[in-house]
């Protein structure tokens, strides 16, 4: 299988994933012995997405994971500690033990808006700092998850049609794990490919083997490129599946046990292993050093956690509002004096671009004015309608363009 | 100087604003080309351009959502919902992600979320609430609501410039009714802090909004009586100045709130509330309130009418508190 990536970069993916699940593995043992103040939501046989979309990004980019995206977490630079920290409420947390699970980000240097546990909502979120980023002249992309549950709420349309109109440099990985807690796709959607869902919004999307790890790293690659030229929104369905119950507590006894065996089969780190020994990338000691090191920081970790101490209860009070702890600071790439009048100021007038509209349905020609700032968007560098969406070039094995109808 | 209109101060708060502070952009639903659906933002395409003044789809938890967004980005987004009772399609963006964002993981949102409220203009039950208790029981929201264009102007300037997701209601009875001299320069209007809008020492009579404006009349009849009333303008209700609330009430002892928003769990429960915890034996009778009733705002102007707290609901409520 073909990937531009290096052989450093493909041991990473592997270091990533075998963290991701090793990390778990942990969390399910201190659930056990509850040590784990709230729930733990496991990604096993989903860490292809979460790694692999999460590395195809550049430093400057945002994401927002979702709750089973921890491996999302641990590329952009959170270390074990952090989550396990959260998950047993310590003080010593990201959020001081004031949330838990991945309920946490960093807006200054890492780029991680932390969810919330209604679903969606990270959606219109992100949409808005890709508007702002391209406001600022930053060229940054903004990526968010959601799964086929999530996937049938309202802010989904809502948000992913107002990123569509803006052209908003947004990476919607929709991972499709078959399960909404115990209710199965089919009831969610009566589509059979959810990024189906893009054509509908005149975006661009793609299908891809989410437990293959390459495949997933270079479609989100592709589709970074193509949110960051300013082509606009693309959506990935990732299809992978919930190998455990929605929560530790769930032991999902309404997934049927041959889905269980057949996906047990394609195991994502199984194949990213089988990938690395075929290509010659690594041998057994590389991976021996790999996992002992993996061993090494979980265990120190661990240990880091189980130390903290609680947060005093008196914090319980504090930090409902900002009252000058944080600044609020935009990061300007583009001379201010562009967004200021004189030069900002604009004709208040629509220009109708979609020629079905402007020129009535007897006329069919392509409109022959273009206003690429009508619709709040900054010029993008392709200034055809998007009444067609255009597809990515394609890699081999890898993307699998949306077809309506089937 | 010429009057400046209620409405006309919100356009200028948010132009001056905008003048200011590059980081502040307006996003809403016919904010651009048409100026808004009361005029509002009117001029403001022409002078920041299609960047700064972002017409979007039908899409209130996505407007909210995306003004979080910019926010988080590190601008101050100014999102308008084209008649406040809209504000309940946004309800989740607003209390779970915008309200919760700092205390839960330190991330300011520095979003200003306004719109216009309130009734007396016939707009029947979608387009005259007064929706501002469920946003004043969400922990990590402002919530303001402006009587005067003074104020309208200096508390929507402080919003903006607030690290705190601001909810601003505009009342839509006094977008062209009320007009007063403005300053010519730059001034703001601190949140979080009531007005005594007219002095008085026989009873206090706190109110905001429009039925500020009703409850100044109605002390203007009772004078005529010889009774005095004290005047409150809470301006801010979340957080409420209870220093002013309370030290108005050691100084009358009576105490009467008028609200527009309906009784049940409006803000005058709230108050009487704090009164009767902080200041129980300053008081010579028992507090009284003038509400809307507990139903939707009908529209029929005799409905409406009935419904609504007026100068008379007062004068009445107020003689006899006094005569208590």
């Amino acid at each position: 299988m073909a990937s531009s990536l290096t052989r450093e970069q493909h041991l990473d993916l592997y270091y990533y994933m075998r963290l991701n699940r090793d990390l778990e593995e942990q969390m399910v043992r201190l659930f056990r012995q509850n040590k784990i103040v709230g729930g733990v939501y496991s990604s096993l046989g989903q860490e292809a997405i979460s790694v692999g979309t999460a590395y195809s990004l550049g430093p400057g980019d945002w994401i927002a994971p979702m709750i089973r995206n921890i491996g999302s977490l641990l590329v952009r630079g959170f270390k074990p500690r952090d989550i396990l920290t959260q998950h047993m409420a310590r003080y010593t947390s990201p959020t001081l033990g004031k949330d838990g699970t991945s309920h946490f980000g960093d807006l200054k240097t890492r780029h991680v808006v932390s969810p919330i546990s209604m679903l969606g909502d990270l959606i219109p979120v992100m949409t808005g700092i890709a508007m702002a980023g391209r406001y600022l002249g930053q060229k940054i992309v903004a990526m968010t998850w959601i799964g086929d549950g999530g996937a049938s709420t309202g802010v989904f349309h809502e948000a992913l049609n107002l990123a569509a109109v803006q052209k908003a440099a947004l990476v919607l990985i929709v991972e499709n794990n078959h399960w909404a807690y115990s209710t199965p796709t089919e009831r969610q959607t009566a589509l059979r490919d959810l990024a189906d869902r893009a054509k509908a919004y005149g975006i661009e999307g793609a299908i891809v083997d989410g437990n293959d790890v390459v495949a997933v790293e270079r479609t989100a690659r592709e589709a970074v490129a193509h949110a960051r030229a300013g082509h606009g929104p693309v959506l990935i369905e990732a299809k992978t599946m919930r190998m455990r119950g929605h929560a530790q507590h769930d032991p999902a006894e309404y997934v049927p046990k041959e889905m269980i065996e057949e996906w047990k089969r394609c195991d994502p780190l199984d194949r990213h292993e089988k990938f690395l020994t075929e290509n010659k990338l690594w041998n057994a000691k590389t991976k021996q050093e790999i996992d002992q090191r993996i061993a090494r920081e979980l265990q120190a970790d661990v240990e880091f956690a189980e130390n903290s101490p609680f947060p005093p209860p008196e914090l319980a009070a504090e930090g409902v509002y900002c009252e000058g702890c944080h600044t609020i600071e935009a990061d300007w790439k583009r001379p201010k004096e562009e967004v200021m009048p004189p030069r900002s100021s604009v004709v208040a007038k629509w220009q109708i671009k979609n020629p079905n509209a402007a020129e009535g349905p007897s006329k069919r020609t392509p409109a022959s004015t273009h206003s690429p700032s009508g619709n709040g968007a900054r010029p993008a560098p392709s200034a055809k309608t998007s009444a067609k969406p255009k597809h990515a070039k394609k890699s081999k094995g890898a993307r699998v363009p949306v077809k309506a109808g089937h | 100087m010429a009057e400046t209109t209620y409405l006309e101060a919100i356009r200028q708060a948010m132009s001056e604003e905008m003048d200011r502070d590059p980081a502040v952009v307006l996003i809403g639903e016919d904010v651009g080309v048409y100026g808004g659906a009361f005029k509002a933002s009117e001029g403001l395409l022409e002078r920041f351009g299609w960047e700064r003044v972002i017409d979007t789809p039908i899409s209130e938890s996505a407007i909210v959502g995306a003004a979080i967004g910019m926010g988080y980005a590190g601008l101050r987004p100014l999102a308008e919902m084209q008649f406040i009772d809209f504000i309940a399609c946004a309800f989740n963006q607003i209390t779970n992600f915008a309200a919760k964002s700092h205390y839960r993981w330190g991330a300011p949102v520095p979003l200003v979320l306004r719109g216009p409220c309130g009734g007396g203009v016939h707009g029947g039950p979608f387009h005259s609430a007064n929706p501002e208790m469920y946003f004043v029981h969400t922990p990590g929201l402002k919530v303001i609501c402006p009587a005067t264009a003074y104020d309208a102007k200096g508390l929507l300037k402080s919003a903006i410039r607030d690290n705190n997701p601001v909810l601003f209601f505009e009342h839509k009875f006094l977008y062209r009714r009320i007009k007063e001299d403005l300053p010519e320069d730059d001034y703001t209007v601190p949140i979080g802090k009531a007005s005594v809008r007219r002095q008085g020492r026989d009873l206090t009579i706190i109110s905001y909004a429009a039925m500020l404006h009703t409850s100044l009349e109605a002390a203007a009849e009772l004078a005529k009586e010889g009774i005095e009333a004290e005047v409150v303008d809470l301006r801010t209700l979340l957080p409420l100045d209870t220093e002013t609330i309370l030290a108005s009430v050691r100084k009358t002892n009576k105490l009467l709130v008028v609200h527009e928003d309906t009784r049940t769990g409006g803000i005058a429960g709230e108050i009487a509330a704090l009164v009767t915890e902080n200041a129980f034996e300053h008081l010579d009778g028992p507090i009284r309130r003038v509400t809307s009733l507990d139903t939707p705002v009908p529209y029929a102007p005799p409905l409406e009418e009935y419904f609504l707290p007026s100068v008379a609901k007062v004068v009445s409520a107020a003689r006899e508190l006094a005569h208590y």
